[in-house]
């Protein structure tokens, strides 16, 4: 595989996680348990969004053809989609929201940190900038997690609840294929098994805190990185793309 | 203050634009703890690049004078103009005294 190529994969893999994942945070908008945290919410999902679109630049200029950020976040079909599938899963409830926020967030931490020694300059320089903004997406849910895992009775069961489902689909932000081969072989990108023994400490240290237990789930499921994805994507690629869709080129 | 168990405690948040300035009241805010009071100040109050440190302060820990105590504390110095340095000759090219 050639390194241009792997770096436009690689770039949509990030760029797409962080879009679904910002979209899926913009559905809190107004819908937050005080205003506060609906505000907070929606700023991380503008981080995000932020994020997400420095890397479709960078991968549009890679790929030529007329492509453009645009075009590729919002004319492309399901299976060409290769975010993390934790980051499509339904926002439940807040409990569950932030969870996911915690499970990605400290993946997103780390990789960036890796990604900040990068040979690619692009990378280093999106990673630099980004890694602040992951750090403190990490303490915010960090923090919440705490608070629900110690708060009531009810917060606890549903925080754990949260972390029981989710784990199913942690194992996924840690898959690689020849896309990463061919990075690490360059210096480009990081090796994903490090980064995951570095995401389960930060992990484990927040869980123990908050006194929840990581479940062991012997049921994994996979498929990011190929397309292949759980019911929820489609749902949400019919909201973020529908304006696209029916109005072909449309802008303000 | 009216208690009202469905919101968390209100903070005052005040922001510092820059180091050695003094910090600004900006508005409030409702958390829980002080750690969610910085975070939710940093969200709600700084994200258009207002400034660079933040303080908050649980308001009922703030104590304020209240309307009847305008006339003995404030009313006095009126009239107290010798207080203003205002009789002093600048040095000629003084500019940022």
């Amino acid at each position: 595989m050639k390194t241009k190529e792997a770096i436009y994969t690689y770039c949509l893999r990030i760029a797409d996680s962080n879009l679904i994942l910002g979209q899926r945070l913009a559905e809190w908008c107004s819908r937050g348990p005080i205003l506060e945290e609906d505000l907070a919410m929606t700023n991380i999902s503008l981080d995000l969004f932020g994020q997400a679109e420095t890397l479709y630049e960078y991968a549009a200029s890679i790929k030529g053809n007329n492509a453009t950020a645009d075009s590729l976040a919002f004319l492309r079909v399901e299976r060409e989609y290769c975010n993390r599938l934790i980051v499509e899963q339904p926002n439940g409830d807040f409990a569950f929201t932030m969870v996911r926020e915690l499970l990605f967030s400290s993946f997103q931490k780390n990789l960036y940190e890796a990604l900040y020694k990068s040979n690619d300059e692009m990378f280093k320089g999106f990673a630099g900038k980004a890694v602040k903004e992951a750090k403190y997406h990490l303490r915010h849910s960090s923090e919440w997690v705490i608070r629900l895992g110690q708060g009531t009775e009810e917060s606890h069961r549903r925080t754990q609840w949260a972390i029981d489902e989710l784990w199913r689909y942690t194992a996924d932000m840690f898959e690689m294929n020849e896309v990463d081969e061919e990075l690490i072989s360059m210096g480009i990108a990081p090796d994903l098994k490090e980064i995951q023994k570095l995401w389960i400490k930060s992990v484990m240290s927040v869980t123990a805190e908050a006194g929840l237990t990581i479940p062991e789930t012997p049921h994994v499921i996979k498929g990011g990185n190929d397309g292949i994805h759980t019911e929820h994507l489609g749902h949400i690629l019919c909201e973020l793309q529908y304006l696209q869709r029916a109005h072909p080129g449309a802008s303000w | 203050m009216a208690e009202n168990n469905s919101q968390f405690p209100q903070w005052e948040v005040f922001i510092q634009v820059k180091n050695g300035s003094p910090y600004e009241h900006a508005g409030s805010i409702h958390a829980s703890d002080k750690k969610m009071a910085l975070q939710n100040a940093r969200d709600i109050y700084t994200r258009r690049n207002e400034g660079r440190a933040l303080w908050v302060v649980q308001t009922d820990n703030i104590v304020a004078t209240t309307r009847d105590d305008e006339e003995e504390f404030f009313d006095p110095s009126e009239d107290k103009i010798y207080r203003t340095p205002n009789f002093y000759k600048m040095p000629a090219g003084t500019t940022n005294l």
